[in-house]
């Protein structure tokens, strides 16, 4: 077994385990950083597809930003000190059913199909390929998603101001 | 048999990214069933996303997808941000107005 092996057996199982924390935690803030653990997981398995760009953005944005945005999510909307943080479950048996018939049935096809694999290509970086495929053939689709971003903030800000504003002036 | 398996084990290839993305999206969609906070709601989606961008990504390095794949990948990550930025402002919203962040008390839809 070389390092590679050794490396990937180790991050999925921090990957797939710190997940399972997360769906099966009571308390909400353990989920989030359980979370935490489980994007820098997948990080690395990026990391080890070699994909260094998407590895750098996955830990920029996921860990750095998404995760932050939940966690102040989170402090935003409970309700004082009597709840403390817990998370109630519900439909739990359906729900258990339909996952573990899902993973079932994906890991079954997955294993079973004969994927038309090439040898993989020696790179020793993404960035510049990136970049030139970014500004040549994804030009339109990078600049609708500069469009969109810029949508969604504004969107994201307009609709957490006006309406606690509206209950301001009301009292 | 039992050596092929073994060996099978010993060099991580396409298909053990898939089955590690295939167990995060069974994950994903517990978090999301089971849950009443929709903060938890949130981070399942957020799962399912980075299963499918695992998925991506592994296709582009095994398969003649190459670079296209991690294309797609970059796209689903902004697209995740904004979706992120997004609902988290909904629910805010949301608990503004109905003092709760309990998806199955907001039933004002049912009539």
């Amino acid at each position: 077994m070389d390092l590679t092996a050794i490396v990937f057996y180790l991050f999925a199982i921090v990957t797939v385990g710190a997940a399972g924390i997360m769906v099966f935690s009571k308390n909400i803030v353990h989920s989030a950083f359980a979370l935490m653990f489980s994007l820098a997981g997948v990080a690395v398995l990026y990391v080890l597809l070699y994909a260094d760009f998407i590895a750098a953005t996955q830990l920029l944005v996921y860990v750095g930003g998404i995760l932050i945005l939940i966690l102040f999510g989170m402090m935003l909307t409970e309700q004082g000190f009597t709840q403390e943080f817990k998370a109630v479950t519900v439909n739990i048996l359906p729900a258990s059913l339909l996952a573990a018939v899902a993973a079932v049935l994906l890991v079954y096809s997955y294993v079973t199909t004969s994927w038309q694999m090439i040898t993989p290509e020696e790179r020793s970086e993404t960035v510049y390929d990136l970049g030139i495929l970014l500004m040549s053939d994804y030009i339109l689709p990078f600049i609708i998603a500069g469009v969109l971003l810029l949508i969604a903030i504004i969107g994201a800000i307009l609709m957490s101001t006006r309406l606690t504003a509206i209950k301001n002036q009301e009292q | 048999m039992e050596l092929m398996i073994m060996q099978w084990l010993a060099e991580p290839g396409l298909v053990h990214f898939l089955v590690v993305s295939a167990l995060l999206l069974s994950l994903g969609i517990m978090a999301v069933l089971t849950r009443r906070n929709v903060i938890m709601v949130l981070m399942g989606v957020e799962l399912i996303l980075n299963s499918a961008n695992i998925n991506l990504i592994a296709f582009s390095r095994y398969t003649s997808l190459s670079l296209e794949g991690q294309m797609i990948g970059l796209f689903v990550i902004i697209i995740a941000a904004a979706e992120a930025a997004v609902a988290l402002a909904i629910v805010l919203n949301m608990y503004n107005r109905f003092n709760t962040v309990n998806l199955d008390e907001i039933d004002s839809l049912k009539g």
